[in-house]
Order: C-alpha cells, then structure tokens, then sequence
C-alpha cells in the first residue's frame, strides 16, 4: 500500500499546470486526491509526476454569474456543502453532496476532481448531467466548454483533452415553484451507490409539471438523462402511475452495469424505484409537502 | 525533496520521497505513532489528522502537500504532560475503547466535531464518526463519549473561539 516514485510539482497558475501536463503523458494533476491516492496505494495508477493544483488560488470560488452559480474546480465537497448559495439555488447540489464520500474525504475532495474522475457512481457527475451544467476547462492558454452531458463518456473516462484541466462548473438556477429529490442505494452509507437518481422539478402554478430533469447515475457507465419519461412528465400533474411507466419505460433499453455486487436487473430495477421516488421528492418539495428522508 | 511542516505547534524541516504519504511521514520522520495506520487506502479512517483544523486521512495526503498548513495529531490535543482532553477523559469514562487502534482518530473526529458544532445530536455524532471504523466497541460507547465531552465542553468556563 505504497506509492510508487513520482515527482511532485505544486503550481500557483493553471497555465503552468497545463504546460507540465503537456510536457508529459504519465503526469497526472492532483486536486483532493480521494480517489487517485488510493489508486496510487493500490499501484492501479503509476504517475510519473502529480501535479498540485490545491494552490491556484484562482480555481476556489462559489459566485452567482448571471443565471447560474459558478464552482471553481478546486472547490472542496465540504464548502459547497455548507454554502448559503448552494443551499438557496442550487438545492439538488447541496442535497446530493452530502452522499459523496464521509466527512473526512469531503474536507478534502474537490467538485471538479470528483467531475474529472468520472466514477459512474459520483453522485456531482449524476447533478452536472441532471440540472444540466457547463463545464469549463484550460488548454493550450484558452478556456473551452462543454456540456456535462457530453463530458462523461465512459466509467473513469471523460471527453477532456490530453493537456487541459478543469477549471469550473456552471449550474444554471431554475427560479418558480422548484422542488428536488435525490436517492442511491448502496451496501452502507457513503460507499458507492449500485444506482442513484436525482430529480429537479418546476410546477405551474396550478401543481402541473412546466419543467423536469430526471437523472439516473450509477446504473450504466455513466450518468444518464431519462429524457423520454421527461417529456411524458412535462404538462401532467405528476401523479404516481404515470410517474412510474415513465421511468420504467425510459430505463428499458438502457444497458446497465453488473458486478459481483449488482446485477444488471438489479441496477435497473432499483434505478427505476429510485428515480420514481426522487420525482416524488421532488414534486412535493415543488408543492411545499415535507420530501421523504433519505 | 526537502519540506517543512508544521505539526502540533512545532516546526520541522525534513527529507522525505514525494511519495511518503503524511501518515508515513509523521508515523516514520516525526515518531507520531498516534497516528495509526489501518488500511492505508481511504477506508478505515484510523490515520485521521486535523489539517487546519479539520478531520482528514493522512493517507490519503502526500506529505509535500501538508506543507504550510498547520496539523494536529493526537499528540497534539491534550493541554499539557501527563493530562487528557476532556474528549480523552470522557473516552475513558464511557469505555469509548477496546483495542484502542480507531481511539485516536475518533478523538479528532471527535475534537473536529465539537470545535464547529458545540451542541451536536445523536445523529450529527454518528454522522461525524461514520467514515472510520471500530470493530470492537459496536460504537455506542463511542457516541456516549462524545455526547459526554460535548456536554462537559459547554459547561467548561472558558471563552469560545469567537470571543477570543
């Protein structure tokens, strides 16, 4: 349970992360490391440099930008966590947050490390792709963005290009009667989920569903949109049944994960339930009801 | 690489490889055996450190990256030789502990904790504690322990950190 030899680098400016990111393939950047230090213990990832990007202090922030809020990549889990602007505009975030490791891994670990190791089970991959959020990265001396949905394309595999690190996620704000619900099953609390579902919701206000964003993370590999169930949510009143075939329906072709843990039936199943719940959840949070306690 | 690091309110300048992580690094070069190593990989919670202030696993740390913070081990929380924290005492107490290798950890937790939340529940104790492991007390004890010194730390006549 030892790493093996590295060269350390501790930088201050993300242009000079990238250069050194550039200059040599086996470099990795370190942000929390709560996943890639016990990657390294393990021997399963040998990086020939770690790059620290803990001190740019440029990569730290959690700021209202228009209609969004904006995260540094380095962000810990635990200040977003307990940050008033999260918690009043961005309650999906703040919810799913507190599933992400213990208290200890989130002290440390960063939204943007989290983003960028691309865990099929990572419950802020599940909200990025769920409420839609854009993510910025640095290359070669310029910003680029791209959208959640895009960014994940695979278990640990994302579409970030070799050279470029991460820099912000952007959340856009929903405003009017929102509600929100998030539920995963694991095998104890904080271990990785066999399925999570996330779920953000707008009602008119006569209770009928004006806007819906249903997430399903830990299923497949890779966070997932249920955008068929959302457009048969879209303009009905939300009620169980139709709830239900929606989600059931929208999960019929997906091709789940199976391991000695869970089956794929499993997976797809439990997603099912989950999802079902957090569209609840979500609609009577909408309505003002108390939400179920996960 | 040459570092310095800031443990316990003392001051080291050390060698270390890059790759010695911080448990390594304060267990082998400073003699903190408080410190204990368990699973070295994230899991067990038993190496837990206060960095600046905060619970975290020294595992799962390189010790060049502590540079600059301040950390506190276990060493570090009584308030002078041959006394106890008033977590430690109620530890005792409680019989918080068997074999003692999670004690230390779960006394920062536990220090952590109650630095930030004075009046903790039942479950923002259970929740504090969830990341590291005991496989002898069934941790009841443990959670009475920390209520015990939560309870003790409220009635203790000394100025908070914000009226300092």
């Amino acid at each position: 349970m030892k790493a093996a030899p590295f060269e350390y680098s501790r930088v201050t400016d993300v242009d000079e992360a990238c250069a050194m990111l550039s200059d040599d393939e086996n470099a990795r950047v370190i942000a929390g490391g709560q996943t890639l230090v016990p990657m390294m213990a393990m021997r399963l990832a040998r990086p020939s440099r770690l790059i620290d990007i803990n001190h740019i202090a440029a990569l730290s922030y959690i700021r209202a930008d228009g209609d969004a809020v904006s995260i540094g990549a380095t962000t810990r889990q635990c200040v977003i966590e307990r940050d008033v602007l999260v918690k009043n505009k961005l309650l999906l975030l703040a919810r799913a947050v507190s599933f992400v490791g213990h208290t200890a891994t989130r002290a440390r670990g960063t939204i943007g490390g989290s983003l960028a190791n691309a865990d099929p089970a990572a419950e802020l991959s599940l909200v990025a792709v769920t409420l839609d959020a854009r993510l910025s990265y640095r290359v070669g001396g310029r910003t680029e963005t791209i959208a959640a949905r895009d960014f994940d394309i695979g278990a640990m595999t994302t579409s970030l290009p070799h050279g470029a690190i991460l820099t912000a996620v952007q959340f856009p704000v929903w405003s009017g009667k929102v509600g929100v619900g998030f539920h995963e099953v694991n095998a104890r609390r904080s271990d990785f989920a066999f399925a999570s579902a996330a779920a953000q919701i707008e009602l008119t206000d006569d209770g009928k569903c004006k806007r819906i964003a249903i997430g399903v993370g830990a299923a497949t590999d890779h966070p997932i949109r249920l955008e068929s169930a959302e457009r048969q949510l879209k303009g009905t009143a939300v009620d169980a049944t139709k709830v239900k075939d929606a989600v059931v329906g929208a999960l019929a072709d997906i091709e789940p994960m199976a391991d000695l843990h869970a089956s794929a039936d499993y997976r797809r199943r439990v997603a099912a339930s989950l999802a079902a719940r957090a569209v609840a959840d979500a609609r009577d949070h909408a309505l003002g009801k108390k939400a179920h306690a996960h | 690489m040459r570092i310095e690091l800031t443990v316990n309110g003392n001051h080291h300048t050390l060698d270390v490889e890059p790759r010695t992580t911080l448990l390594d690094c304060l267990r082998d070069n400073l003699d903190l055996k408080g410190a204990h190593a368990g699973c070295e990989h994230g899991v067990c919670g038993a190496c837990t450190v206060l960095f600046d202030g905060v619970a975290v696993r020294s595992c799962l740390m390189f010790a060049p990256q502590a540079e600059g913070t301040p950390i506190t081990t276990i060493e570090g929380v009584t308030p002078g030789p041959g006394e106890l924290s008033p977590v430690q005492d109620a530890f005792c107490e409680t019989h918080g502990m068997q074999c003692g290798y999670c004690t230390p950890a779960m006394i920062l937790v536990a220090h952590a904790l109650l630095a930030d939340n004075p009046n903790p529940t039942r479950e923002d104790i259970v929740e504090a504690i969830s990341g590291n492991l005991c496989r002898c007390t069934g941790y009841a004890q443990i959670v009475e322990a920390i209520a015990l010194a939560a309870e003790r730390m409220r009635g203790a006549n000394r100025p908070s950190e914000r009226q300092k």
